[in-house]
């Protein structure tokens, strides 16, 4: 599947902003953050600039964006209205959250910090719903991919909250989510990666074009001879040897080493464990990037078999 | 159906005109639709006797060749150096007066110093009789290069042919044989004959070293190696004589089979056929002995020598055909490793096709009458039919390829039954049809009388001088081709460039793509255009070219007459020409104009009638000197080739009630399009069958004009005319070939059906040259006319070299890689593809896919200019050089017999290309520049005759 | 709406018989240029006389070897809309742009509330559905809608383009879920497929396998002793009496 830089984005930056925001929400009413109204609307804001500008992205791939509105109308079928609605919706406790923030009243913050942590695990979820639901895609539809999605934004998240918190003078509980669901992440990832690559294709070319029973089936030419809509947006392969690389460094320096990182931040504490998270979280939006592209790059949708026999 | 997101019934056109595709050569009935004057859709005629409604990839794809950016706008003018494409615009009266200036100059000192070639013509009735008014013998259209084998080897042998002159009994037949169709010759005919063969479940091989297209659903494909289908077809013919699985009262009744042939080794007369005092050929009857052939008691001897009234010996036809084709050297196993079959398939075949054609006979209970006059209550009919096309013609042993076919037609009884290969009316004609070839005694201001292109019947009808040098630029009809039909278009830039036999002045050419695929050699084309004397002037003075596209021709000419597109113009599928028929009966067609050119341009037809005026050509003018026709379709109704007779059969007559001849009928176009554009005839189902023996037919044939007598056809096991020749080659007779020529024509003009390697094969070290490689025709894009249309260029943009998956693994090949495709006259770069079903000696390509750099308004990064190629140009026109009676001397790259050009013999060697090599075939000429004025393409189509869209 | 509409009776489709086509791609163009100006008009083509040629058909002929060798086969291949019992390109759509009708099962996509987002491309396992990128909407083949119920085409040819056009009449149009219709019957006599059926989408479309080719005779016709054992075999003829 073709890894569209605008979709890229869009789920590294909205996973990361509901991640922060699920932390936030979760952990300022118990008390486990700073809780100061300075780290509470700077962690809030940045949450929100991340799953805007991701939302914003995501429309950059929609060939009618001005139609977008009409996205939210399909939520009893569609997983992708679904998520539109999730995220609509988690802007009321958000907003309400942040208002409750700056009035200083802890009875509506503790209630829409705990609302906004729903919404934003629940569109989280619905995104990853949204991969994890297409039948032609065998990298997609794998149970994984949901509990990846969920785990990676709580990891992100997590580490932007811990760098925050630091600048606040503590991040410590965020940053020890941080480095388990790094090293989480990194389980995940590896079972994933390893059961994609032995997961038996959902079809084969024998079962798409209904020949198998002549023998092996091969493409002799292509209806055209340039490429096309289909190819470009499902065409995409990446070569084995290249992924494997790019697995590695999602793996080493976007999960491995922000868990390190935030592991050390934890011993040292101060000035140096502040400058260990920033580090963290960005390796950590990096390795996210790196994950997310290779999670459309890996992907093989079935329509392939009709151009290239796999 | 309440779904108000839904239109269901928004109206189609506001206007439907039918008239004739012309997307390819097949002639289907189309159905235009116009909305705001604009095309809304074409489809199928569902009532043309051709198409039945259907219409393939390339009819559908009309709208776009027709809107295409690359066709022409304006009269063109040269003004730089050929091949620089520096043209100015001017009017037609400029135009026409320069082309009158030149063709008046050559009309006035040498008439033959025209060469006039037209490519894939339909109106080369015209176009022929246009050339005789001028008075030039150098006329032809392309079959010269694309199936004058199958022509030439039908009309001699059976008087009919395949495609336009005959079809397979599609509702009838039970085994078809399909020899080397390239997949558009023909297209929407065959593959609705196919379809009723699937749904009968009648069996279908076909031959074909490629398994695409049709051959994709045969039950067998047999990917025999190219240029052996004639050995492969006299092998099974030497095992249905093994077995005696013959129809040898077929053979006796409606074949030459039991006419005696003079054994005289030495002399004169030796193996011409035994005559009477009026001529009339002999054959030996069991109780009357030497009586004439046509007695219609006869009970003729079929073997055995005889010995004529006059002491001379004599044997039957038959004889010396089954005697020859019994040979050890015809066996399955001779041939079997040759062919690339086993021998035990080649029996097995054999069996099969004796076992459809004498055990599942089939009777029509139709009675008939044959020439005789006996009526027969019923007819019986061998249901095996063949069909073959430019996969055996296309090689220089195609004549006699083509020929032994319809030798194996001809001994199962297969010809014109029920369930067997039919002819198509106006077909059966005599065999040979007419007379030789007019050509001779070219005068200044002087027509020559007759067709320039007919049928030798002898070496009196050559066209060569008293040493035997050609008289025509091609050389077609001289003794390097002496039933060149078609002409020799592949020759004759290449024969002009060396003045052989002389030079020409004006080259006028129609539809030809001579500068790029049709050209076998375009480089040398190029070179030649191109060649400049040494006085400055170019080699060849004129080049006028006419064609409705930017093709790659265009910038070698020096005045371009832009042509229309085909839904802007009358045109004539004539009944004179390659017409419409079918074995129920004749028909022909015509195209009217659907929408009005847009640009200045005119339909060829009516400018060379104009030319014609201009220049006074008899037939053109009145006897006042004023043009005798206004344009095309003045010229389609009125003019009269004989009397009565005229371009169209249909519809005649002042009232026009009358078929085939009658006088002029002025309202005969409005009939035509109020019938769908087309006219056909309906024969009365006795006279359906055994046409060439059918009284009722053959006198309702006289009667329609299309046949001078209403004698007998006798079809034509062993040929004389062949024969003729090849006594002129062993001394005999006034005309005799030149003494270098002597030993091939002895050879090739064999009276019987010969093999023999394909020649530039002959004597050659194949061993650097391993592959045959040959091109087909994809069934969505025909010859050159293809890649300008936006729809079908995605579909083909460009091509590669496919191989044998096995053997190109074995040489190191993968999928995609580039290699190096090498011949005795050059090389070329290109990518290969991978596949099962091809023989593994054979490469092949889609041919004319390969497009030069900036022609048909394409940009010059288009893939058809960076990954397609032409196999052009690694074909040489000519055979390698030869020496023979002390000198040296080039012949064509083409068949001996008809000069037809031998495309497939090519053989080829492939290397695997540098890595910094990939990525851009080669040759790549530098880019053509576009004429002026051509509209910039755009980068998005949105062609829609909905108003909301 | 797209949840998908209760299962309707009337399933229509298209029955391609991949013994018979031979790839001319007739029904490819036909439908392009009915379609150009139907229901979904325009069809776009990108870079149409340039690098890089492409554009929105809804129908696309492949070709595809089966087998090894000569024992193999060539397949010519259309592939278009199967217009699936339960597609998830309806169900996926956030807009409900992308439906399948009650009706008569037909799939189509309301171009005027499509918002471009190509979920449905995505779950579509055969590719059937074209992004027009210039409008940004998604499209499609519609079975001829506008031919099928079009009140101003003649009856014989209210049928969809590519099946009228067919060349080898390898493309039949009916109501699969009539089993006595002339579709029905022929995938059930012919053995028809559906394609990727372990996807569950219940694809309506039934593909036509290539009949089994006819098995040569075990062993080749042997030479009986024929009168070519005879010294000279053409004796056989000489003495055979024959009379027109």
């Amino acid at each position: 599947m073709n890894p569209a830089p605008s979709i890229v984005f869009f789920t590294t930056a909205s996973g990361a902003g509901y991640g922060l925001l699920f932390w936030l929400g979760l952990l300022r009413p118990l008390g486990l953050v700073p809780g100061g109204q300075g780290f509470g609307l700077t962690a809030l804001a940045l949450a929100l600039v991340l799953i805007t500008a991701g939302l914003l992205s995501s429309t950059a791939h929609l060939g009618n964006p001005r139609r977008a509105w009409r996205a939210v109308s399909q939520w009893r079928s569609s997983w992708l209205s679904r998520e539109g609605v999730a995220a609509l919706a988690t802007y009321v406790p958000a907003v309400l959250f942040g208002l409750g923030l700056l009035a200083e009243m802890p009875g509506l913050t503790a209630p829409m910090g705990l609302l906004a942590a729903l919404g934003a695990a629940a569109t989280i979820y619905c995104t990853g719903m949204i991969y994890a639901c297409l039948k032609p895609v065998k990298e997609w539809r794998h149970p994984l991919v949901v509990p990846g999605y969920l785990l990676l934004g709580a990891f992100s998240g997590a580490a932007l909250l811990a760098m925050l918190g630091s600048f606040w003078g503590d991040g410590a509980v965020p940053a020890a989510l941080a480095l388990l669901a790094g090293l989480a992440a990194l389980v995940v990832k590896n079972i994933y990666w390893t059961a994609i690559d032995q997961a038996p294709p959902v079809a084969t070319a024998e079962s798409a074009t209904s020949l198998g029973f002549i023998g092996k089936v091969r493409p002799l030419e292509p209806p055209h001879t340039e490429t096309n809509y289909l190819l470009r947006e499902m065409g995409f392969r990446i070569a084995r040897k290249h992924a494997e690389k790019l697995r590695l460094l999602a793996l080493t320096a976007g999960f491995g080493a922000p868990a390190a990182l935030c592991a050390f931040a934890l011993l040292v504490g101060g000035g140096m464990g502040a400058a260990a998270l920033t580090l963290g979280a960005a390796l950590a939006l990096a390795g996210l990037l790196v994950e997310r592209w290779l999670m459309f790059a890996e992907a093989t949708h079935t329509v392939t078999l009709y151009y290239h026999g796999q | 159906m309440p779904d108000p997101r839904v239109e269901y019934s928004p109206s189609v056109s506001d206007q439907v005109k039918t008239t004739t595709c012309y997307m390819c050569a097949c002639r289907c009935g189309i159905r235009v639709h116009l909305k705001d004057g604009r095309i809304r859709y074409i489809e199928g005629n569902p009532y043309h006797p051709v198409n039945k409604g259907v219409l393939c990839g390339k009819g559908s794809a009309g709208i776009m060749s027709h809107y295409a950016p690359a066709r022409l706008r304006a009269p063109l003018k040269r003004v730089g150096p050929r091949g620089s494409g520096e043209f100015a615009e001017i009017s037609w009266e400029e135009a026409l007066e320069i082309a009158t200036g030149w063709l008046r100059h050559v009309r006035e000192t040498d008439p033959r110093q025209l060469a006039f070639f037209t490519g894939r013509d339909q109106s080369q009735s015209l176009t022929g009789f246009w050339a005789a008014q001028f008075g030039t013998p150098n006329f032809a259209a392309h079959g010269g290069f694309c199936s004058v084998n199958m022509a030439a080897g039908g009309l001699y042998s059976i008087g009919g042919s395949f495609w336009e002159f005959g079809e397979p009994d599609w509702d009838r037949t039970k085994y078809l044989l399909m020899f080397g169709v390239a997949e558009d010759h023909d297209s929407n005919p065959i593959k609705l004959g196919l379809s009723k063969l699937k749904a009968r479940g009648a069996k279908f091989l076909s031959v074909n070293p490629v398994r695409t297209g049709y051959s994709a659903i045969a039950d067998e494909w047999v990917g025999l190696r190219p240029g052996t289908d004639g050995l492969f077809v006299l092998a099974l013919v030497h095992e249905l004589l093994r077995a005696d699985r013959i129809d040898l009262e077929f053979l006796a009744r409606y074949t030459n089979a039991p006419w005696l042939v003079v054994r005289n080794p030495g002399g004169a007369d030796d193996g011409l056929f035994a005559r009477d005092e009026g001529g009339k050929p002999l054959a030996w009857d069991r109780a009357r002995g030497a009586i004439p052939a046509e007695t219609a008691d006869l009970s003729p001897v079929m073997a055995g020598e005889v010995t004529l009234p006059d002491g001379r010996i004599a044997y039957p036809a038959f004889h010396l055909l089954a005697e020859r084709y019994l040979g050890a050297e015809y066996a399955p196993e001779a041939v079997a490793e040759r062919c690339g079959i086993e021998a035990g398939r080649i029996r097995r075949i054999a069996a099969e096709i004796a076992e459809v054609a004498f055990d599942q006979a089939i009777t029509l209970e139709q009675s008939w009458t044959d020439v005789w006059g006996r009526t027969h209550a019923s007819i019986t009919g061998r249901p095996v039919a063949f069909h073959a096309m430019r996969g055996i013609s296309a090689h220089s042993n195609g004549f006699h390829t083509c020929r032994a076919l319809h030798l194996l037609q001809m001994l199962i009884g297969a010809v014109d039954t029920p369930g067997s290969w039919r002819y198509k009316a106006p077909f059966p004609r005599p065999i040979p049809p007419g007379p030789g070839p007019a050509g001779r005694g070219a005068k200044p201001n002087t027509p020559l009388a007759g067709n320039l292109l007919s049928f030798p019947h002898g070496p009196d009808d050559l066209l060569v001088e008293e040493d035997g040098t050609p008289l025509r630029i091609d050389h077609a009809f001289s003794w390097e081709a002496p039933l060149g039909l078609h002409g020799m278009m592949h020759t004759v830039i290449g024969n002009a460039g060396k003045a052989d036999p002389y030079p020409i002045d004006t080259l006028f050419m129609f539809m030809a793509n001579m500068a790029w695929n049709s050209a076998m050699n375009p480089g040398e084309v190029i070179r030649i255009l191109t060649e400049q004397r040494e006085d400055g002037e170019y080699r060849i003075p004129h080049v006028i070219y006419s064609d409705a596209y930017f093709s790659e021709t265009v910038p070698y000419a020096d005045l371009i007459l832009p042509d229309t597109t085909y839904l802007e113009r009358w045109d004539c599928i004539s009944i004179l020409d390659r017409p419409i028929g079918s074995a129920h009966g004749a028909g022909d067609a015509i195209r009217q104009p659907v929408v009005a050119p847009d640009r200045d341009v005119r339909p060829f037809q009516d400018v060379l009638i104009e030319l014609g005026a201009r220049l006074g050509l008899p037939a053109f003018v009145n006897e006042d000197g004023s043009p005798r026709f206004k344009d095309y379709p003045d010229y389609m109704v009125n003019h009269q080739r004989m009397p009565g007779v005229g371009p169209l059969a249909g519809f005649r007559g002042a009232d026009g009630s009358k078929v085939g001849v009658g006088e002029p009928n002025p309202d005969q176009l409005r009939r035509y399009i109020e019938n769908g554009c087309f006219w056909r005839d309906h024969i009365r189902p006795e006279q359906e069958w055994l046409k060439h023996a059918n009284r009722a037919y053959l006198e309702d044939a006289k009667a329609k004009g299309f046949i001078g007598k209403s004698d007998q056809i006798v079809l034509q096991l062993y040929s004389e005319p062949l024969q003729k020749f090849r006594l002129a080659a062993e001394g005999h007779g006034a005309k005799q070939p030149p003494a270098h020529l002597r030993e091939r024509v002895r050879t090739y003009c064999d009276p019987l059906p010969i093999w023999y390697a394909p020649l530039e094969q002959q004597g050659q070290d194949l061993a650097p040259f391993p592959f045959s490689a040959v091109t087909q025709r994809p069934m969505a894009m025909y010859h050159s006319w293809g890649s300008m249309n936006a729809w079908l260029r995605q579909i083909h943009g460009a091509n590669k070299l496919m191989m044998a998956r096995s053997r190109a693994e074995a040489m190191g090949l993968a999928q995609d890689d580039w290699v190096w495709v090498e011949s005795r006259s050059g090389r070329l770069k290109c990518q290969v593809a991978l596949m099962e079903g091809v023989n593994p000696d054979t490469v092949w390509t889609w041919n004319a896919i390969g497009k030069r750099a900036g022609a048909w308004a394409l940009a010059p990064d288009s893939p058809e200019a960076t990954r397609g190629f032409l196999l052009n140009h690694v074909i040489s026109e000519w055979l390698p050089a030869q020496m023979a009676e002390g000198r040296d001397f080039r012949l064509a790259n083409a068949d001996p017999v008809t000069g037809q050009a031998a495309w497939y013999d090519l053989r080829v060697g492939i290397t695997k290309a540098a890595p910094e090599e990939a990525g851009l075939t080669a040759p790549h000429p530098e880019a053509l520049r576009p004429p002026p004025h051509m509209p910039g393409p755009p980068d998005i189509l949105r062609y829609s005759v909905k108003t909301s869209a | 709406m797209t949840c998908l509409p209760a299962p309707g009776a009337k399933k229509l489709g298209l029955v391609i018989d991949l013994d018979t086509c031979v790839g001319c791609q007739a029904c490819a163009t036909n439908c392009k240029e009915w379609n150009a100006s139907g229901h979904s008009a325009p069809l776009p083509d990108f870079k149409p006389y340039a690098a890089g040629q492409e554009g929105v058909w809804f129908n696309r002929v492949h070709s595809f070897e089966a087998g090894e060798g000569e024992a193999g086969r060539t397949v010519h291949f259309p592939r278009s809309c199967l217009h699936c019992e339960t597609p998830d390109c309806v169900t996926v759509c956030p807009t409900g742009a992308s439906y399948k009708r009650a009706e008569d099962g037909i799939v189509l996509v309301n171009h005027d509330t499509c918002i471009g987002c190509g979920l449905c491309a995505w779950a579509c396992p055969y590719g059937a559905r074209e992004m027009d990128e210039d409008q940004g909407v998604m499209k499609k083949c519609t079975l001829c809608i506008d031919r099928i119920y079009n009140e101003n085409i003649p009856e014989a040819q209210r049928q969809p383009a590519c099946v009228l056009t067919c060349p080898t009449k390898a493309r039949h149009f009916g109501d699969l879920g009539d089993p006595e219709s002339a579709v029905s019957k022929l995938v059930a006599e012919r053995g028809g497929q559906p394609l990727m059926p372990e996807l569950g989408y219940n694809p309506v479309n039934r593909y036509l396998p290539p009949r089994k080719k006819a098995l040569p005779p075990s062993a080749p016709v042997e030479d009986a002793p024929t009168p070519m054992d005879i010294k000279n075999p053409l004796l056989r003829w000489m003495d055979r009496v024959l009379s027109r």
